[in-house]
């Protein structure tokens, strides 16, 4: 299913101000004030949730079931309905939202959380790998990302200039975004006078570490509108995944946020706002390309995951920055974009509109 | 030149991990730990429920609230349960048997795990009243390591009712 038999919206949104590193705060501590934030906003309690669901992944923290801890954040008595899953909190919210289309239940509270700093990051995504031909090679994500960058360039389908113009916009865009880590204002010139950090790619086109956290409530139908004047409603989310060997994909392309734009009935739709979920530079290119934006649309005004990339949670701060813009009436359609895996390897695409039946996008023959 | 023999067969393929984490113990557990390196138990009460956690982790896990107001507990408990350890393992530091037990502090809601002394493994119980024994205080750090074991006070057991909710 990937149209909605039943509206379902976005009503809340939260996040914390991300940040390199997180000295002070364990998970529970980090995620509190977060899901303190997204109840007071609609004046709901987790009493008040048909079910609860979180994103996050173990081999961050280096401890088994640290979801479960988590938990601690949110208050599970009496027993409540909730659900995990070992991803970006975007597939937690895909959950939630499919689990809202039985019915049974009117709301959900989604959340996820991912700290990078107690671990090497370099080392755990290599862990994702194939564990046979690439992950003995501890490929570092920033070299795999190079690799998916020089495609791009040897395919005469972008520039280092083109990278640099992304990363430009992306910061900027994030002075006016409290929670970005990363936030400055640079001509693209200024940045490709920057040193390779991996050919082709210079510091600026690779996301920052971070630590940080979000959460979202999510409404059906009538108990939305009750609860907001412009709930955001989801009128389409899907998600695909490509081949695990990197070997086996055409890198300049995305074919799996195509299917799933296609799927959430996003292709040829008017689109105000795009949250991409791009961390890397050049892979902003291969969204839009993929996504069929318009050339009207705003793309990552939040500075997207250039400005912040907590992993496990820039997925749902996509979609929550999106929301909110349908919320605040700065927009009337949004797109957002989730991704998961090496080089966009497992993407997810979800359509909000300030109306539960548009944007009506065309499908693919 | 030698001839090149044709390689066997790859049958196995070692490829060892490893990744080093930092831990963050977060501000409630550090409270915690700074309290063991002065010779105390430090918990936490849920403002909603009243109860007191310890080790504390920064909130209540019924209400999801922070719990912001450090207690000092007791020196001594009562064993809600345990069990006798009779097998060896790589590693092990104490001789056995030896009693593993959970220890709920007075003035807790939670029981803890602790390590049982001076008492003969077949004569620990249930309701056993404990008290910690602390390592001499320059041997003090934010470590559990600063308390050496607990053993029985000597008092009369502790009714099945005042814990039979923390089994």
């Amino acid at each position: 299913m990937t149209r909605p038999v039943r509206p379902v919206a976005v009503v809340s949104f939260a996040q914390a101000r991300h940040v390199r590193r997180e000295d002070h705060r364990n998970e529970v501590e980090m995620l509190m004030p977060v899901v303190g934030d997204v109840f007071a906003k609609v004046q709901l309690t987790k009493d008040d949730m048909g079910f609860v669901c979180s994103g996050s992944a173990d081999y961050l923290v280096g401890a088994p079931f640290s979801f479960v801890m988590a938990l601690d954040a949110v208050g599970a008595w009496p027993p409540m309905r909730e659900s995990h899953v070992e991803m970006d909190g975007a597939w937690a919210l895909y959950e939630a939202w499919t689990l809202l289309q039985e019915g049974e239940i009117d709301t959900a509270l989604v959340y996820s959380f991912g700290r990078s700093s107690p671990s090497q990051l370099h080392k755990v995504l290599a862990l994702q790998l194939d564990p046979y031909y690439l992950a003995p090679l501890w490929p570092d994500p920033v070299a795999l990302a190079a690799l998916q960058a020089q495609a791009l360039i040897d395919a005469g389908k972008a520039t280092e200039a083109d990278f640099a113009a992304v990363a430009s916009r992306s910061r900027r865009d994030a002075l006016a975004n409290p929670n970005a880590q990363v936030a400055k204002d640079q001509t693209a010139e200024e940045l490709l006078a920057e040193e390779y950090l991996v050919a082709p790619l210079r510091r600026h086109a690779v996301p920052p570490i971070s630590d940080g956290a979000a959460a979202v409530v999510l409404a059906a139908g009538e108990r939305a509108r009750e609860l907001v004047q412009r709930p955001a409603w989801i009128t389409g989310i899907d998600h695909r995944i490509e081949p695990h060997a990197l070997g086996a994909r055409d890198l300049t392309t995305s074919p799996s946020t195509r299917a799933a734009a296609d799927g959430a009935g996003v292709l040829g739709a008017a689109v105000d706002v795009a949250e991409l979920h791009a961390p890397f530079a050049h892979q902003e290119l291969i969204l839009r390309e993929a996504l069929g934006l318009p050339d009207t649309t705003v793309v990552n005004p939040s500075g997207g995951a250039l400005a912040a990339n907590a992993l496990m949670v820039a997925g749902l701060v996509r979609i929550g920055e999106a929301a909110q813009r349908i919320m605040d009436g700065t927009a009337d359609t949004a797109v957002a974009h989730a991704t998961s895996g090496p080089c966009l390897q497992q993407n997810l695409v979800c359509a909000l509109a300030a109306t539960p039946s548009g944007p009506v996008g065309g499908r693919e023959a | 030149m030698s001839s090149i023999e044709p390689a066997p067969p790859v049958t196995t393929l070692a490829t060892p991990i490893r990744i080093d984490y930092e831990y963050t113990a977060g501000a409630a557990q550090s409270r915690f730990l700074e309290g063991l390196a002065r010779g105390v138990f430090v918990g936490q009460r849920c403002p909603v429920c009243g109860k007191v956690y310890v080790p504390p982790r920064g909130s209540c896990p019924t209400d999801g609230v922070p719990t912001t107001e450090d207690v000092e507990l007791a020196n001594t408990g009562t064993v809600t349960t345990f069990c006798v350890v009779n097998v060896p393992f790589a590693g092990q530091q104490i001789e056995i048997p030896y009693i593993c037990a959970q220890i709920l502090l007075d003035g807790a809601n939670i029981a803890f795990m602790g390590l049982i002394q001076e008492i003969p493994p077949d004569q620990v119980r249930m309701g056993l009243r404990v008290e910690a024994v602390w390592k001499p205080a320059d041997q003090w750090g934010p470590s559990m390591e600063s308390v050496e074991y607990f053993r029985p006070t000597g008092e009369p057991d502790a009714p099945y009712e005042t814990y039979e909710e923390y089994l």
